[in-house]
Parts: structure tokens; sequence; C-alpha cells
């Protein structure tokens, strides 16, 4: 053994010199300097602060997540009181965050890559329109936009007594948009079962009809097929479940209206801000991607005889998606952090929970983690996504 | 735990960057700084009329901040060496945490939980509060007690969260909390008829219904007082001397009233034989001196702030409130200074 390391380093790379003059001694020295800084500045931020906290007297741990809240919340996406405890209220506003983050990832994507899409049309009149969405939505402070939506939610419609109603069933007013949804029934948990099932074929089919389409070259209509697979397996079991057709409708009893499903001015202002928003960047980003496709690959598609419509969805985009999604990550992450700013407008995601937390325990600190803990997880989670997408599609040599 | 660490590190900076001076001197840090910086910093409110706000001419006015007047002119003789810090519910408690401000005076409530966990000390109590609700006046409603079903706009970070939660329940009714952060919006909502009522001390519903409602005839204040709120001015926990100055300073414009002693009569009470005066004007008792301040320093607050009769009449008379439980103890109300002495 010893035998065979010194000869290996005889014969490759000379022996590490305790030398600065030595590259690799040099960059290990440098790394311990560094990294005995950082560990440094650390442990003297720490230890100052555990310092000062004791000092003032000021709370610390993780005990305060158990104890009772006390406050109410607006919209919660589980069951929550102010009997409950911060641990919970903290859940409920990650939840809340989550949902307008996730709707607003799903829409902006779609608004984005239509209008990337429109600026590059031939057409004068959208192309116009296009192009000035995304230097108005691009330029404009986000949180200005936010509060001209809220004010125009709040200040558009009418008191809940007076609410517009367009549709039977369905009401407009300051409060917010109210709809019928079906009354809850047992059979509902079982559609959500056959819908994921449906979306599972959905995957195989497709698997199938590329296998079969490389194999005889005839094609098969997977949208079709996927299509009655995921609304057509839950409808059959709702069909098994006795076709239910009992709506829960908004009603105004009292102050305003209750029962049916709510879409408050807070959420509908935050969603419509973030992703009207977000869709400018990502406009811009498709329209990158579309354009870095070369163009002799659009002379060959229409060549080859294939319709605008398949060049873009066989050609086009699946070339440009490889310049597209890691710019994308960005503003997936970006659209996520900016709901932070909902504190303005009246939205109880996790920074509004949080904060109210630390302000009536007095624990910042953990507050602040608990925020930066839940935001870097999420982060992540996209990133790690998006980064496993992006391999995928990947072009791939073979 | 990266994440962790780096969470912690990020929030130590504001609270490391604290005064960790004052090895010799009065003995008390922030007078220290004060003195040093020339200057006193006072978180106040910036938006309610009566309490703290700066008028037209960017002139600070409010009980509240004649509080920190009162502390300026003890400390230093001089009413004007204050720099007023804007801060809203939430934010105050950390400005006064961090060291950014060195006195609280922004209608905030003394309770046992921000005494203690929070870190402050609670020194006195200015005005003597509770909360209430506010409806227009269109939606007939008499008593709290007929807002089930109600939703209602409150300030984050406030007791008023806290005691609209406790009400409802214990009353068994519902409500749909609005939580924003900033006044302005939260009253544009209530205006918008976004919330059918808006909740916060009675005070502050009087000052913005004065204030910041087109038609102030429009809105009613319920009779229902739900809660307990004295308000008052706080420290940081940690400093009793700093403590000291500002709960005598405030304690001075009680005992002045008292004493009927005025902005406008003081000087010619200087020469007064009333041995209570004479120990008040600084003429002698070393009064100051025991607080580490010059011994005309109630002279000083009352020549350049008015006792506390006279600060009311000015920034609270307006809103038409009346003295109330805010009067003397000689007169039925709650005011009481622990003796000069
Ligand atoms: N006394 C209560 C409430 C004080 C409070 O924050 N009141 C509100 C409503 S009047 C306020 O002053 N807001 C002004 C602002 O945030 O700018 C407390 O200490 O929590």
């Amino acid at each position: 053994m010893a035998d065979i390391a010194a000869s290996s380093g005889a014969r490759g790379k000379p022996a590490i010199r305790l030398s600065l003059n030595d590259p690799t001694f040099r960059a290990i020295f440098w790394q311990i300097v560094v990294v005995g800084i950082i560990g440094l500045i650390l442990w003297y931020l720490i230890s100052n602060t555990l310092h000062n906290l004791e000092v003032r007297k000021i709370a610390t741990g993780w005990g305060f997540l158990s104890r009772e809240a006390g406050f109410a919340i607006g919209e919660t996406a589980i069951e929550y009181g102010p009997e409950n405890s911060y641990g919970r209220a903290i859940v409920v506003g990650i939840l809340n965050t989550l949902r307008v983050a996730i709707i607003g990832i799903v829409l902006a994507t779609i608004l984005g890559t239509f209008v990337g899409i429109g600026r590059l049309s031939k057409n004068w009149l959208i192309a116009k329109v296009c192009s000035v969405y995304v230097e108005f939505m691009r330029n404009l402070p986000l949180l200005v936009q936010l509060f001209f939506w809220w004010a125009l939610f709040q200040d558009a419609f009418p008191g809940p007594r007076q609410a517009l109603e367009p549709i039977t069933g369905f009401f407009f007013s300051n409060r917010g948009i109210k709809m019928p949804i079906p009354a809850e029934h047992w059979i509902h948990a079982w559609m959500g079962v056959a819908f994921l099932i449906g979306v599972a074929a959905s995957f195989y089919v497709k698997h199938w009809a590329a296998a079969r389409q490389a194999a005889t070259g005839e094609q098969f209509p997977v949208l079709y097929a996927a299509l009655g697979l995921i609304l057509g397996l839950p409808f059959v079991v709702w069909l098994i479940g006795g076709a239910p057709v009992a709506m829960d409708w908004p009603a105004l009893r009292g102050f305003n209206f209750q029962g049916g499903l709510t879409l408050t001015p807070e959420f509908a202002a935050l969603l419509v801000g973030l992703v009207t928003y977000t869709a400018g960047f990502i406009a811009e980003i498709v329209r990158a991607g579309i354009l870095a496709v070369p163009h002799g690959q659009t002379e060959a598609a229409s060549a080859l005889g294939i319709r605008r419509g398949k060049m873009l969805q066989l050609v086009i985009l699946p070339q440009a998606l490889r310049v597209i999604v890691p710019p994308m990550t960005s503003q997936y992450l970006n659209l996520t952090k900016n709901s932070s700013l909902a504190v303005a407008i009246g939205y109880p995601d996790l920074v509004s929970i949080a904060n109210t937390t630390l302000n009536q325990t007095g624990q910042a600190i953990e507050g602040i983690a608990i925020i930066m803990a839940a935001y870097l997880t999420v982060s992540l989670s996209i990133s790690l996504f998006m980064n496993w997408y992006n391999k995928r599609i990947a072009f791939k040599e073979r | 735990m990266k994440a962790l660490a780096s969470a912690i590190a990020a929030a130590a900076v504001a609270v490391a960057a604290l005064p960790a001076q004052a090895q010799q001197g009065s003995g008390s840090p922030t007078l220290d700084a004060v003195k040093a910086r020339g200057q006193l910093i006072c978180g106040a409110n910036g938006s309610v009329a009566g309490f703290g706000m700066p008028n037209a001419r960017g002139e600070w006015t409010g009980l509240d901040v004649d509080v920190c007047r009162a502390v300026a002119a003890a400390v230093f003789g001089d009413a004007t060496k204050v720099r007023y810090v804007a801060t809203t519910a939430q934010q105050r408690f950390t400005a006064l945490q961090s060291g950014e401000i060195d006195l609280l005076v922004r209608n905030t409530t003394w309770t046992l939980s921000r005494d203690t966990s929070l870190g402050l000390d609670f020194l006195a109590t200015n005005f003597y509060d509770g909360q209430g609700f506010m409806v227009k006046k269109s939606l007939n409603v008499k008593s709290a007690k007929e807002l089930n079903g109600a939703t209602i706009c409150v300030q984050p970070g406030t007791t008023t969260e806290l005691n609209l939660a406790d009400y409802f329940r214990a009353n068994n009714i519902r409500f749909t909390p609005v939580v924003i952060e900033r006044l302005e919006e939260n009253i544009a909502a209530y205006l918008a008829g976004r919330c059918d009522s808006f909740t916060t001390d009675v005070s502050g519903l009087a000052s913005i219904r004065a204030a910041n409602t087109p038609v102030p005839a429009d809105h009613v204040i319920l009779p229902e007082v739900i809660s307990k709120e004295p308000l008052g001015p706080s420290v940081r926990h940690g400093d009793a001397k700093w403590g000291d100055i500002v709960k005598w300073a405030f304690f001075a414009t009680l005992e002045a009233e008292e004493l009927g002693l005025t902005s406008a009569n003081i000087d010619s009470q200087m020469n007064s034989t009333n041995p209570s005066i004479q120990r008040f004007v600084g003429a002698t008792g070393g009064l100051g001196q025991m607080l580490g301040l010059d011994n005309k320093w109630a002279y000083n607050i009352i020549k350049q702030v008015g006792n506390y009769g006279e600060q009311y009449e000015r920034n609270i008379k307006p809103l038409g409130i009346e003295r109330g439980v805010n009067n003397l103890w000689t007169k039925g109300g709650l005011m009481y200074a622990p003796p000069l002495r």
C-alpha cells in the first residue's frame, strides 16, 4: 500500500509543500481561513444575540408554538380558531402562501406563454398589444399594482346587500365573489381518486401510443383519450355514487353571504397582481426561447408541410424549452417570494401570520427563522423540481 | 440547519448592533447615548391625530408626542430636541428592542406579556382607554352584540386583534377579520365597505372618525367598551435609570396640574413659598440631581410643554373625548402621581 502511494506521488503530482507558493497548499490554506472567518463571525453574532436577549429578558425558545394563538384568521384552508395554537396558525399561513403561489405559477405560465407567443405574432395589433402589456407590467412596481387591484376589487363592486348576480348563484360584491359549490358528499373523495387514476392512465397511454407510432407509424389521438380518462373516470364514479346534484348555494344572511365558495378580494387582488406581473417576465423568456430556435428549423418544418400549430408543438417549443426552463425557475421563485407582499393588502399569508405571532410573543428571531425556513423549503423544492425537469428535456445526444 | 443558522445570524445583526457602551457615565446607557447624540429619538404613532402625528408644517403634535417633548425638556432643557420615528403597530416593539428608538410612546397598551417576554418596561399610563367598534350609521347597528357574522377590519400586532377574538368567543358569536398592516389601508377598506366595522381603542376611533372619514357624522362608535387599554410610554428592560427619568417626567406633568402650575403661570410661581412648588421648580430638594438631571428639569417641562391638563385640552379635547377617567384623582379620575419629594 505504502509503496503504491509513494510511487504514484513521485510519478504523478509532486508532494504538497508547506508553502504559499504551492498551489494545492495555497488552495487548502485559503479555504481554511475563509471557513474560519465565517465561523468566527457566526459565533460572534450568535453569542452576542443570546447575550443581548438575556440582558433584556426577551423570551427565547420554541415553546410559544404550542401556546394558544388568541387571534382569528380570515381565510383558512384547514380548521382554525383563536383557541388553536400559534403553530397551527403558522401552518394556516404556509398553506395560504402555497395556495396563492401554486395557482399563481400555473396561471402566470399560461398567460405569459400566450403573451410571449403573441408578441411574435405576424398580426400587428396582437404583437403591439402584447409588447405594451410586457412593458407596462415589467416597469411598474408590484406593490403599486397590488394596491391598484385591491382598490379596484374593493371599490368597483357594491356592498353585499346590493351584490350583482350576473349568473344565478354567483354574487359579486366588495366581500368577494361567492359561488355555489356541490354540497359535501362522500363520493367526492372517490372522484378525486378516479381523477388521479385517470392522470396516471393518460401517461401510460401516451407512452404506449409513442411506442406504437414508432413501430407502425400509426398515430393515436392521445389528447382525446387522455381527456376522456381524466374527466370520464370521475364522471363514472359520480354516476355510481348516485349522481348527487345537491348544491351549496351562497345566501345573504345578516351582514354577509353564508355558504358556497368565496374568492375574497384580498386573495383575488394578490393572485391577479402576481399573475399579471410575473406573466410580463415570463412572456419575454418565452419569446427569447422561441427566437433562440434557428430559423432553419422553421423552414425545414414548413418544407415538410407541417402546419403552424403542429410546428410550434413538435419542432419549436421542444427546442425553445431548453432555453426557457432555467430562467423560468427564477420567475417561479420570484412569484412565490413576492406573495409575501400580501401583508400590505390583508391576505393572511405566512409572513402576515408570522409577523403577528412574533409581535404578540416578542420572539422575533424564532419568527423570522420560521419564515426563512419555510421560504427556503418551498424555493428549494421548486428548484429541485425544475432542475429535474430541465435535465429531462435537455438535448439528448444519441 | 444551515438555513436556521443564517436566519439567526441575520436577525442577530439587528440585535447585535445595540449600544453595549456606558462603562462609566451616568449609569444609564440610554441616557448617555441620548446626551452624546444631543437628541432624543422617540417612537411615535405618525397617523393618529391627538396622539402622534406631524401637522401640515411637519411639527409633531399629540398627547404621546408631549411625553417625548417632556423627556427632552427634562434632559436637555429643550423640548424640541427630539427626532420622531413613525412606527406601525407591528414595528414598534422591534424598533425599541433593537435600539432604533430610545423611548416608545405610541398609544401602546401596557400588558403583562409585553412587560415581560417582550423585554420592555412600561412606566406609567398617560391615557386610560378601552377598545370599541365603529360602524356606518346606515348599518343601523346599535350594539356590538349585534355584530354576529360581521366582517371586521383590524390592525395586526395589537391588543385589539386579541380582544376582538376574545369578545366574540365569550359572546359565542362569529366574525371574519380582515387584517391589514397599515392604518391608511385599513380605514380605506372600512370606508369602501369591505368591512362592516373597524375596531381599535375608543380614542383611536374618535380620532379616525374626526380626521380620516369624509363625513364623521355617518359613523357611530358603539357603546360597548370591550377591554382595558392603559396606554403609556415604555423603554427597554434593563435600564431602570432611564426608565426613572421617563416615568418622573410624565409624573411631573400630573403633579403640576395638581399644584395648579401651568406653562403660563410657572414663571410667576418661581418664588412661591409653597414647599411643594419650591421642590417642583428646583429651588429646594435637589430632585433633579437624584434623577441625574438639572434641578430645573420639571420647570422646563411645564414651561415648554405644559401640565397634563393643558396637554389634554390641546390634543384630546378637539377629538370630542371628555376627561372622564383621565381626570386627576382629586377630580374623580385615575391620574395620580406619587409624591415628588
Ligand atoms: N393600544 C393598542 C392598539 C394601538 C394601535 O396600534 N392602534 C392603531 C389604530 S388607532 C394605530 O395607532 N395605528 C396607527 C398606525 O399603525 O399607523 C395596542 O397597544 O396594541
